[in-house]
């Protein structure tokens, strides 16, 4: 009988995902209604703060095959992994990585995998269902795995996070999967971190972004000042990428980011339905905006129509000294 | 060499979303279509290869007769020859179902390449491409703003968190791409001209011989719903230097931001 959740946990560059502690949370959420076990999976290197936040195992991975991440070796090893614990759900953060390797370990494993959801529960019939947005977040699909084990990858920034308890400890199963090389066919060689970003977009809790009245590429460095100064991550809408202001990594909306953020500020920018669909679901939004009809001011809770070019500095300058620096 | 570019037919990014009357869906009975644009850098990226050192380029598309006239758009761009798996229940079906068929053409096919989108926008799941990945047990490497192939090998630059990673393998593999790794280009008069002596080949869901298991969805779609409206906000009046100050406030006091 499959019982337990399975959580993926993530810790690039030897950094833990704040993404993977929620995934951690919300699956001994859901084990606790169950009264079943949680364990973690962490390829390579564990970390205290897994057992800290909930994990009762950790499986912790190990091979010289696993130095480097490839799809097909993370997959093998979370399916292996899978049938050794045998949970009836299998969780990780809707990251670059969860989103490469899970599909696939999905497919392998002949069950369905719910994307980027950003509710999960216990359905009646003892079936796990998810809320994931669709249309980049026009609409919400609320859907039933089918099969055991089910799996999901979570939105970042959505699940909160367990109260940790310091000094809790869990059992460790180092883990040697099989694997073959003649099973990998492709590795990351290099990571390179992106230049001129500093905050991920999707995991940020504040977004101040720039649009089209920022005029040109040489204003986003006071975005980035106002980012800065509030802790955030920096964004813009379509209008400033393709007018090659700014790169893409940085662009909100059904082509470009979805986020969820506590709060977004929009400099700037109109409101097409389309970056509307990529924001409307943080907490706050604030729209600064030279004209009073812009879309953008229907779904603030807070516009102010006026001056992006005076008001950008006022508020670096209040944000500033309220917090002392 | 051999490309496969796998698209999908999908609502134009600008509609409002409404909902069907059984509530399951999204209601797009009077909305245009148009090739997913993902998809349209992966066309873009076949075409390129197959400027610089040649190249055959197929499209293949799963879903209703509609899906034709996308598949039409990429042949206009300067593919090769496209086939279309055409049955209803492909137009809103799920990875799982979708991921076999594409697959199964995809064996058939050979490519050394096989191209997607990073992800359809609609469905916004990105696992068709790992599905068939799996399926076929090739590589993969998605979200790709740069692709270098040469000799049975590729190298690709991912684009993940705040970073870039460099993906090196060996071919066939699956590359699913990101904005910024071409600019995609717009069908000429004479490539939509062209499209007429292109063989567009349309297949039946009971030819590619699948196993009825193949095709079940293991995502049941319950319902579909549209996200609470927004209650209306603060519209702030005065000097920037009065504005700003009640803002910090609001952010301060109200929201506990800052």
């Amino acid at each position: 009988m499959a019982q337990g959740v399975l959580v993926v946990i993530e810790k690039p560059q030897g950094k833990l995902k704040k993404a993977s502690l929620e995934a951690l949370s919300a699956g001994r959420g859901i084990a606790d209604q169950a009264g079943e076990p949680v364990a973690a999976l962490c390829i390579g290197a564990s970390d205290p703060r897994v057992a800290e936040f909930g994990a009762d195992r950790v499986f912790v991975a190990r091979h010289e095959l696993l130095d480097a991440y490839s799809s097909e070796g993370y997959c093998s090893t979370l399916v292996q992994v899978a049938g050794r614990f045998q949970p009836r759900l299998i969780l990780g953060a809707a990251t670059a990585m969860g989103r490469d390797f899970l599909p696939r370990a999905a497919m392998r494993m002949r069950v369905g995998l719910a994307q980027e959801c950003t509710e999960l529960k216990i359905a009646a019939g003892e079936q796990i269902e998810c809320v994931r947005p669709i249309f980049a977040g026009k609409a919400f699909a609320t859907v039933r795995l089918t099969r055991v084990p089910a799996m999901a990858t979570l939105r970042p920034n959505v699940f909160p996070l367990a109260e940790p308890k310091p000094g809790r400890t869990a059992e460790t199963v180092e883990f040697k999967p099989e694997l073959d090389r003649s099973q990998i066919h492709a590795y990351v060689i290099q990571t390179q971190l992106a230049q001129g970003q500093k905050l991920e977009l999707t995991e940020a809790n504040i977004i101040v972004s720039g649009g089209r009245g920022m005029k040109g590429p040489e204003n986003f460095a006071m975005i980035q000042g106002l980012a800065d100064a509030l802790g955030g991550a920096m964004g813009a809408s379509r209008a400033a990428v393709d007018a090659g202001w700014i790169d893409h990594q940085h662009q909100v909306g059904q082509t470009g980011k979805t986020v969820s953020p506590t709060l977004y500020i929009a400099w700037g920018i109109s409101g097409a339905i389309q970056h509307l669909a990529g924001m409307s679901s943080s907490k706050y939004i604030v729209a600064i905006n030279k004209d009073p009809e812009a879309p953008i001011f229907k779904v603030a809770d807070y516009g102010i129509v006026g001056d992006l070019f005076t008001c950008v500095p006022a508020l670096t300058n209040e944000v500033k000294l309220l917090k002392g620096s | 060499m051999k490309i496969a570019v796998c698209t999908k037919y999908v609502p134009d990014t600008a509609i409002k979303a409404k909902v069907t009357a059984d509530g399951r869906n999204i209601d797009v009975a009077d909305v245009s279509f148009v090739v997913n644009p993902y998809d349209e850098y992966a066309v873009e990226e076949a075409l390129q290869i197959k400027d610089k050192q040649g190249a055959e380029v197929i499209v293949i598309g799963a879903g209703s007769e509609k899906a034709t006239a996308g598949l039409r758009t990429c042949l206009a761009m300067g593919a090769d020859a496209a086939v279309l798996v055409k049955d209803d229940s492909l137009e809103n079906a799920s990875s799982f179902t979708v991921g076999s068929v594409l697959a199964r053409v995809c064996s058939e096919v050979k490519p050394d390449l096989i191209l997607f989108g990073k992800n359809a926008i609609g469905a916004d799941n990105g696992q068709v491409p790992a599905v068939v990945a799996e399926l076929l047990q090739l590589p993969q490497a998605s979200v790709v703003v740069k692709l270098e192939i040469h000799d049975n090998k590729f190298r690709a630059d991912r684009e993940i968190e705040v970073a870039h990673e460099i993906v090196e393998g060996s071919l066939p593999a699956v590359v699913t791409a990101q904005k910024g790794l071409n600019n995609p280009r717009y069908a000429s008069l004479k490539g939509i001209m062209a499209t007429k002596k292109k063989p567009l080949q349309v297949r039946t869901l009971d030819s590619l011989g699948l196993a009825p298991d193949d095709l079940q969805p293991r995502v049941a779609v319950q319902r579909v719903t549209l996200p609470p409206s927004r209650p209306p906000g603060k519209i702030l009046t005065g000097e920037v230097a009065e504005v700003v100050p009640v803002l910090v406030k609001l952010l301060r006091e109200e929201a506990k931001l800052i």
